[in-house]
């Protein structure tokens, strides 16, 4: 069975994108893809286009950019898995490679949330659970989903909005470094505690924005890999997957995400890895709020469970500490463009692995192994990805 | 500015962005948004409700399904058992709705909540009462008429 490395990458600028529509913002990462992977459109030979879309107009992304960008009339498909639909395209090229039904493989991660106004996306994110039993009867919102777990950990282990605070600085002290970044601010505790409540205990800066933009890699086979010569490539490791209920209160537990779990139990598996915090170079968390960041920590392993606050409140995840853990932001600060998000912790991976990041924000890469941890929902949908310099 | 107005102003319905200047197109094509769900499966939980009960399903196979469920998929068997529910438990967890869906915009904010209940099955629902979460707060389920008029449940401390 082939091994899928990643030759290309690409990522547009996140944030408020008024400037761009669909086609265009797509192209600014496919461009950059293609052009570091040294490979025109038609040498794609399949596509998947990662993309929710229910914010924004245009529904048939893999035709509008099969136009735009010269890739008709070669196989793609449109996937969905909620906030980890990035990933879930990446799980579709990876598989299209490692079954050989496929040598080159383009994965898109797009969103343009901003061409609905804000309350209709807020609206419309709220669905994502059961809709009918959660949102329908009681209104519960996206940051209301991880609040409920939020207070349960805070309950159960002691945990304190400050502590949360700190992953937030931490996101912005590294999204300040990176110039795809939506915000480029650095932030104090004071400003993180200020903040008015979104849904209690969760403050404005306990959350990740609502973003447009776009990120592509392009996957090759081990025969690609060694006919075209890449040098520069990052191969996939391991994938883990995993699915948790719809209705929260089907769940035993608000202190962690099961799916979370088993995706990495899986991908450890697979990649042989038994102490992820020594193992890993670093990692890109799931952080659309700051609680689901510090129970990523105990999730994947990095930590035990009940001890990710005090990770977050050492500032054991900063470059040097433990493990460093989104230095490109996250999706708290360099923004959470849904569709693209689980594309763009691809591009960090590979961007991390082969010493590419911008100052400051560079790991010490001393393994070649990156994680990336993608949520759909709150758990909804687990992917669980380990990136690495050297090939399985 | 109104589209109407930028039809009129810009000679199409565009309107360019407060903070770049980039022309926007707003879709003159509007969409309401309004589902029909089937709840013919589980009519009794709306009898139920009406007569004060707080029902859930139970399989042969002795499973407990709150939301109910129509179908077991333990022994895959179709015939279940309503069966009405304690309403009592143990709050788990808590959190405040303060920016609300627009379409929750005429309620202040309010406190949703997950209970354990006695019977074993976990409920989500709005919470009275002082929005603070301590370990061990025993709740009860009220069932109460909401604003829209119809019947909803509640959980409510004691
Ligand atoms: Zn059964």
């Amino acid at each position: 069975m082939s091994e899928a490395a990643i030759i290309g990458v690409g990522h547009s600028v996140f944030g408020t994108r008024r400037d761009v529509n669909i086609p265009e913002l797509c192209w600014e990462s496919m461009k950059k893809a293609l052009e570091s992977a040294n490979l025109e459109p038609k040498d794609i030979e399949f596509f998947v286009v990662g993309n929710l879309g229910i914010w924004s107009s245009e529904l048939a992304v893999p035709s509008i950019m099969a136009e735009y960008a010269d890739l008709a009339p070669k196989g793609s498909m449109r996937v969905e898995a909620a906030c980890a639909t990035g990933s879930a395209a990446i799980r579709v090229g990876y598989t299209a490679i490692k079954s050989g039904l496929a040598d080159i493989v383009l994965v898109l991660g797009v969103e343009k949330m901003q061409e609905s106004p804000n309350p209709n996306v807020i609206e419309l994110i709220g669905r994502f659970g059961s809709y009918f039993w959660e949102f329908e009867n009681f209104g519960l919102t996206f940051p209301g989903y991880y609040a409920l777990h939020a207070s349960a950990y805070m309950m159960k282990y002691g945990a304190t909005e400050e502590d949360l605070a700190k992953v937030a600085i931490k996101a912005h002290y590294y999204g300040a470094k990176n110039p795809f970044a939506q915000f480029r601010k650095e932030i104090d505790v004071a400003t993180v505690m200020k903040g008015p409540y979104v849904a209690w205990p969760l403050k404005l800066f306990d959350c990740s924005p609502i973003t447009d933009g776009s990120a592509c890699i392009i996957l090759a086979s081990d025969k690609k890999v060694k006919e075209m010569g890449v040098e520069e490539k990052v191969w996939i490791l391991a994938q883990g997957v995993g699915t948790g209920t719809a209705n929260l209160s089907k769940r035993e537990d608000f202190t962690s995400l099961a799916s979370a779990r088993y995706a990495a139990e899986q991908a450890y598996k697979l990649a042989k890895i038994e102490d992820p915090a020594k193992e890993l170079d670093g990692a890109n968390v799931h952080d659309c709020f700051t609680i689901a960041e510090i129970m990523a920590y105990e999730d994947l392993g990095f930590c035990k469970r009940g001890e990710g606050y005090k990770l977050a409140r050492e500032g054991q995840t900063y470059i040097g500490g433990k493990i460093p853990v989104n230095v490109d932001g996250g999706l708290k600060a360099k923004g959470h463009p849904i569709g693209a998000t689980g594309v763009s912790m691809a591009v960090e991976a590979y961007k991390q692995l082969l010493r590419k990041a911008d100052k400051g924000r560079q790991a010490d890469i001393k393994n070649g192994r990156w994680l990336a941890h993608n949520i759909g929902g709150t758990g909804h949908y687990a992917y669980v990805t380990i990136y690495g310099l050297e090939r399985r | 500015m109104e589209i109407k107005e930028a039809i009129e102003k810009m000679g199409f319905p565009i309107i360019p962005d407060e903070k770049s200047g980039a022309w926007q197109w707003f879709d003159v094509r509007e969409l309401k948004l309004r589902y029909i769900l089937s709840v013919e499966g589980i009519k009794k939980f709306y009898e139920g409700l009406k007569e004060g009960k707080l029902l859930a399903t139970k399989c042969k196979c002795g499973r407990i399904f709150f939301p109910p469920q129509k179908d077991c998929p333990s022994c895959k068997k179709s015939e279940m058992e309503w069966i009405e529910l304690k309403k009592e438990g143990v709050l788990e967890t808590l959190t405040v709705i303060h920016v609300r869906p627009t379409s929750f915009s005429h309620y202040d904010p309010y406190a949703v909540g997950i209970a354990k209940l006695d019977d074993g099955v976990r409920i989500l629902a709005w919470y009275r009462g002082e929005p603070k979460l301590k370990p061990g707060q025993r709740v009860k389920v009220e069932i109460v008429k909401r604003k829209e008029g119809y019947l909803t449940y509640e959980l409510v401390p004691i």
